[in-house]
């Protein structure tokens, strides 16, 4: 699969502060790739590195095949972006920001513009908005709209941070939908985000930085693989431990995970022996615990290196 | 580009409300002195001023020189710090340089507009000094004017002059408008930009009247700002004009390139 985002050792030090430390991002075609961390941890720095507007101390950026920050003339009209939250002229509408963005650069065509700027309208949900200037806008509004400006030119990429930010949750609910359909069509999205939620409901691919260092980045599915054990839900759960024996792996009021990648033998051994089972499921990692594991490691190797 | 930046520029409120407001002064003044028929004697107050009430085709260059020293500089420095800065401070500008506009593009687009603002603000202000001038004061149709040396200028001498004076005060705001936009690039804050270029204007307006400072008096940016008043002797005294010319070109192109320089190579976090 080609490669979309690629960066290679990418550091960018702030006087003795390294803001980001040496990552090597992979982003693939097609992927919707969650990009997490704290706030502080150089997710926006690293964002902005990516779209050539910090540039990097060391390492390298490659967007959609083209040296950053060299290419973007060539490249950066393929990639719609949200940097940090909309931001537009307060005294303009909506559609008149829209018309300003796109005639700022190239590879927006003057003859589409106005069908096009409709059409993100109504894509974004402000299909019916009116000529009211964008002060008046309510927040999710403004996201919307910033939402809209990024689509303008049907880009082959789109690299969001926080996008769902002021949005209530029919809006956020909405948004998910837009861009997994967008995705369909053939979309790449890069998501960054400090909501597990979000990214575990979106995501085919996580990354995760943790001050500056890149701790993972992986397939979403590879990392909430099911662990090898089964949760057991069962109001009688010393019970377990006498059927069960040497199998429990931890009793936790009335759940008890148990070994075993099967949860129907699990069932049928309880059940046999006359153990009341209410619940019963694979054990599954959560993002956050994956999340918190590996950016809790990382702070002791960023001790150590010091 | 340079046409959205212009769209930008002019669309917006604030603009014109700046050239309204800085008509006012002049158009103030001529109310006063025709009312009062009170204009100052030659050689004294605002240049031009006193020659107004015998001929008022002459207001639109009186009304130069009253806004030339303090009001018109601001307007510049206001609308210049807001250049970069002001996109910077309200988070467009990160958006404009991923859509991309490329950053030596934008900041060409910028100084194309601001000169398109010095231009139409300077313009206006004459071209309202003109209305206000031949309706409030006698008009020598016929007749032309007078040169500040006393000899008579025909009506065509007069135009041609009140043109090159146009364009030398445009020339002159250029080096306010240049240094408003280096600053802008350094700052985020529209305000500090503005007010670094008047703290600059202020500076050479101060050490200008320093006798301790007349070795440097020659490269003080506002040094030859009223030297479009020689475009009215009889003949031109080409000598400060020339100067003045000269120090605006060599002001702006260094500025421009800093401006340039820090503003192409420069993180954008804003």
């Amino acid at each position: 699969m080609s490669s979309v985002i690629r960066t290679r050792g990418l550091v960018k030090r702030y006087g003795r502060l390294r803001a980001v430390d040496g990552i090597d991002l992979h982003v693939r075609a097609g992927d919707v790739y969650g990009f997490l961390g704290a706030n502080g941890s150089g997710k926006t720095t690293t964002v902005r590195m990516l779209l050539g507007l910090v540039l990097p101390t060391a390492g390298e950026v490659e967007l959609l095949g083209g040296r950053m920050p060299r290419a973007g003339r060539r490249v950066l009209p393929r990639v719609g972006a949200l940097v940090e939250g909309p931001a537009h002229h307060g005294h303009l509408s909506g559609r008149a920001n829209l018309g300003l963005i796109d005639a700022a650069g190239p590879g927006g065509s003057r003859r589409t513009r106005r069908a096009r700027i409709e059409e993100v309208l109504e894509q974004v949900g402000l299909g019916g908005i009116d000529r009211r200037p964008v002060r008046a806008y309510s927040l999710g509004m403004r996201q919307r709209l910033g939402l809209a400006a990024a689509l303008l030119r049907r880009p082959e990429l789109l690299v969001l941070d926080e996008p769902t930010n002021g949005l209530d949750p029919q809006g956020i609910h909405e948004i998910r939908d837009l861009l997994l359909e967008l995705n369909r069509g053939g979309t790449t999205v890069f998501l960054s985000s400090h909501l597990l939620a979000e990214v575990e409901q979106l995501c085919t691919r996580v990354g995760v930085l943790d001050r500056g260092r890149l701790v993972l980045q992986d397939e979403l599915a590879r990392l909430t693989a099911p662990t090898g054990a089964t949760v057991v839900d069962t109001p009688a759960a010393d019970r377990v431990r006498a059927v069960l024996d040497g199998r429990v792996l931890g009793v936790d009021g009335s759940r008890v995970v148990v070994r075993g990648t099967d949860p129907a033998e699990v069932n049928a051994v309880l059940v046999g022996a006359g153990v009341p089972v209410t619940g019963l499921a694979l054990q599954r990692p959560t993002l956050e615990e994956v999340v918190l594991a590996a950016a809790g490691t990382s702070a002791d190797r960023v001790e150590a290196a010091r | 580009m340079i046409g959205v930046e212009l769209r930008k520029l002019f669309r917006r409120p604030r603009t014109w409300v700046t050239i309204a407001v800085l008509n006012a002064l002049p158009v103030l003044v001529a109310v006063l002195v025709q009312l009062t028929d009170l204009a100052p004697r030659p050689g004294e107050g605002p240049p031009f001023l006193s020659a107004v009430l015998t001929n008022g085709a002459l207001f639109p260059l009186a009304a130069l020189a009253i806004v030339l020293p303090l009001f018109l500089p601001i307007a510049v420095a206001v609308v210049a710090g807001d250049a970069v800065a002001g996109e910077a401070q309200a988070g467009t500008l990160r958006y404009l340089l991923v859509r991309p506009s490329g950053r030596t593009r934008l900041l060409v687009a910028k100084l194309v507009a601001l000169m398109a603002f010095v231009l139409v603000t300077v313009l206006v202000v004459a071209g309202v000094g003109y209305v206000v001038g031949t309706t409030l004061f006698d008009a020598q149709p016929v007749g032309g004017g007078t040169s500040v040396s006393g000899t008579s200028l025909s009506q065509q001498e007069l135009a041609g002059r009140s043109l090159m004076a146009i364009g030398y005060v445009t020339v002159s705001m250029l080096g306010v408008a240049a240094f408003g936009l280096f600053f802008s690039t350094l700052t985020d804050s529209p305000l500090a930009a503005a007010l670094g270029a008047l703290a600059v204007l202020v500076t050479s307006s101060l050490l200008f009247t320093l006798d301790a400072a007349s070795p440097i008096a020659p490269y003080l940016p506002t040094r030859y700002w009223l030297a479009f008043v020689d475009l009215f002797r009889d003949p031109v005294l080409w000598r400060d004009v020339v100067r003045g010319l000269a120090l605006q070109g060599v002001y702006v192109g260094v500025l421009l390139a800093a401006a340039w320089a820090n503003f192409t190579t420069k993180d954008v976090t804003s």
